[in-house]
């Protein structure tokens, strides 16, 4: 049984954390990847965790996918509570509303551009024809519709991150969480990539989060959360952000002001 | 349905490494086929040789008759009861006397099992027509391993002797009318068959007979006071267990052979998994269950043996086909023990080729979930990371 939070949901907030913890056992000793951590995304939100390495940015990110479970505290996602969720439920949810794109691209090798892309509409169970059509606009709104046939192996490093977005987006969620999506990307290719996205937010309203420490990407976002080993230690609108956005962040009091760094969410 | 799709794709994108998989699996998938259709057809042959040249549709036997006691046959004959008398004039029966005797030819003593048998008969697919040769005295009929250790041929004379119902010797010349090209050593090794009514007069046991062989089965063979019936079933069994023993070598060679193809499969398996755990970990992120990679997974190494089934069929059924049709010489056939003669027949039935099928595919499939199991236990985010398995 799905434990929704439709109330949420319907103000716009995607996602809320509450008293996030996440433990690993490493050997014999423990490390508390996440201390606590409470926050809020609306939806259509640019927004990024960055932070050094090890400072609980993946972790987050993939509890909020529900490719992972928090040890305490509560996460809702799409008004579904991630703790709560079974296997199968966890898959749906990722399945219909959420996108990923990960640091190594992980596309499917075998598979060429275009099955890669169209491989999510297959899970989903769309028809042939409905598959081709949304195949064929996620390929031209990362601007790869000449390489559709190409396999992994035949594609440069921006191509295969872009057929890897083509492919979070294809299925039009709710949600796309990037982790280090600009790592192995030289600058030009990180500006074209992060373009893309913000084009796509833009035009789809799609919710983009971030976790990076690539200043590049930092650029781009309009909401940064940095996060110090494993707690909030600033949550900032950054300049350029747009006003509607700032207001809905203002209206839910993740920010009393624009530009103004709030104190950290986490106790 | 979906899974099937990817599975099948997967496979088609695995290109070379999938083909070699195949390729193996189907030398082990027609090398079964094979060996099962040499086994079938062998027994078949021996069956259809012993049934056709000796034992018919079962036999009656004298109550005293023990074949593997030759002392038994101074006792093991009697007068035909009449319902076997009665089989035996309607054609659908041969009496046989048997007696111990001894042939000299070309001077050396043999101990021999003299045979009486009806020229006439039809029961038994043995020449006997040419113990209808009225001209000789005592014609004599051999078969090719008793005429090559004997030395002799068609038209060489030899003495024949033996003990007479009274327990006294006599002897006569006989005439070899014919040699019999028979590939059951049964009917041959140190025999020599006479006519039947020629044997009961020299021997002094007229209308008697040691045992009477069945054209068919009977549905409903009579309970004969003196005589017991031995069903096809009873007769061929000690061929029956010489065939298996031979299945069992034959079997645990064959299970070696698939072995080491599952372990080609398996091994794919457990590298192909710990290879692609980003993959996996993808496949999870993108929304399907583990369970759902499991059975893709599976399915994969499962359609190794169809591709495998495929191929043997290309390969392997020209090859069945000629076997099958035309045989294959067996040098030292002879010595294997029974009725295989120089040539075998395999027979490859839709049986053995669809049980072989089935194995295959259960057992591959069996394998192939095998190390999918650690799928189960592996995390999401360690298999992103390119970790566990």
């Amino acid at each position: 049984m799905r434990v929704t939070n439709g109330s949420d949901v319907k103000n716009g907030v995607v996602i809320s954390t509450d008293k996030l913890v996440r433990k690993f056992h490493v050997g014999r000793s423990e490390l508390v990847a996440l201390k606590e951590v409470s926050l809020e995304f609306r939806r259509g939100e640019f927004a990024g965790l960055v932070g050094p390495s090890g400072s609980g940015k993946t972790t987050l990110l993939n509890i909020i996918g529900t490719l992972d479970t928090p040890t305490s505290g509560s996460a809702t996602v799409l008004g579904e509570q991630v703790e709560k969720l079974s296997p199968v439920q966890a898959a749906s949810l990722r399945s219909h509303q959420i996108g990923f794109i990960f640091q190594t691209f992980n596309l499917l090798p075998v598979y060429t551009a275009y099955e890669n892309v169209e491989f999510p509409l297959l899970l989903l169970g769309l028809s042939s024809a409905e598959r081709r059509k949304k195949v064929t606009d996620a390929l031209e709104w990362v601007g790869l519709a000449d390489r559709a046939n190409s396999k992994p192996t035949q594609l440069s490093g921006g191509e295969s991150q872009r057929v890897a977005i083509a492919r979070a987006v294809v299925k039009r969620p709710e949600l796309v969480l990037a982790d280090e999506p600009t790592a192995n990307l030289d600058a030009d290719n990180s500006h074209k990539i992060l373009q893309t996205m913000v084009g796509l937010n833009r035009d789809l309203g799609t919710t983009f989060i971030f976790a990076t420490h690539d200043e590049k990407v930092i650029r781009y976002l309009r909401r940064k959360i940095t996060l110090v080993d494993g707690r909030v230690a600033s949550d900032v609108l950054q300049e350029g952000q747009t006003g509607r956005d700032m207001t809905q962040l203002s209206s839910i009091g993740i920010v009393s002001q624009a530009g103004t760094e709030r104190s950290t969410s986490s106790s | 349905m979906t899974l099937f799709r990817l599975a099948i794709r997967n496979l088609r994108g695995a290109g070379i490494r999938t083909w070699l998989n195949a390729i193996a699996l189907s030398f082990a998938f027609v090398a079964i086929i094979f060996g099962q259709g040499m086994l079938q057809g062998m027994n078949r042959q021996v069956e259809d040789a012993s049934t056709a040249f000796e034992y018919g549709g079962g036999q009656y036997w004298q109550e005293n008759y023990d074949p593997f006691n030759p002392l038994t046959l101074d006792d093991a004959h009697a007068s035909l009861p009449p319902v076997l008398e009665s089989l035996t004039r309607a054609g659908k029966a041969a009496p046989e006397l048997i007696i111990a005797g001894t042939i000299y030819p070309q001077g050396r003593i043999r101990p021999v099992l003299v045979k009486g048998i009806d020229a006439g008969q039809r029961v038994l697919a043995l020449p006997t027509g040419a113990l209808g040769d009225t001209t000789e005295a005592l014609p004599v009929l051999i078969g090719n391993r008793t005429a090559a250790s004997t030395g002799l041929a068609v038209g060489d004379q030899l003495t024949v002797e033996w003990r007479d119902a009274d327990g006294a010797f006599d002897a006569r010349d006989g005439r070899v009318v014919e040699v019999m090209n028979t590939s059951l050593a049964s009917v041959d090794n140190s025999q020599i068959w006479v006519p039947l009514d020629t044997l009961q007069r020299l021997a002094g046991m007229p209308g008697q007979a040691t045992i009477v062989t069945l054209a068919k089965a009977l549905r409903k063979a009579p309970a004969v006071q003196g005589w017991k019936l031995r069903t096809p079933a009873y007769l061929l069994s000690d061929l029956r267990q010489v065939i298996q023993s031979k299945t069992i070598g034959q079997t645990i060679m064959f299970t070696i052979l698939f072995l080491l193809a599952m372990l080609a499969i398996f091994d794919t398996q457990v590298l192909s998994i710990f290879r692609r755990r980003r993959e996996i970990g993808m496949l999870i992120a993108l929304g399907m269950t583990r369970a759902q990679v499991i059975v893709m997974f599976t399915l994969e190494g499962a359609l190794h043996s169809v591709l495998a089934a495929i191929l043997g069929l290309v390969y392997g059924s020209p090859l069945f086909y000629y076997l099958h049709h035309n045989g294959f010489a067996i040098p030292g056939g002879e010595s294997w023990g029974f009725a295989l003669g120089n040539k075998m027949y395999p027979a490859f039935t839709a049986g053995l080729i669809l049980g072989t099928t089935l194995l295959v595919f259960v057992v591959t499939t069996f394998v192939a979930w095998l190390p999918t199991r650690r799928i189960a236990k592996l995390r999401p985010t360690d298999a992103l990371a390119g970790r566990g398995a």
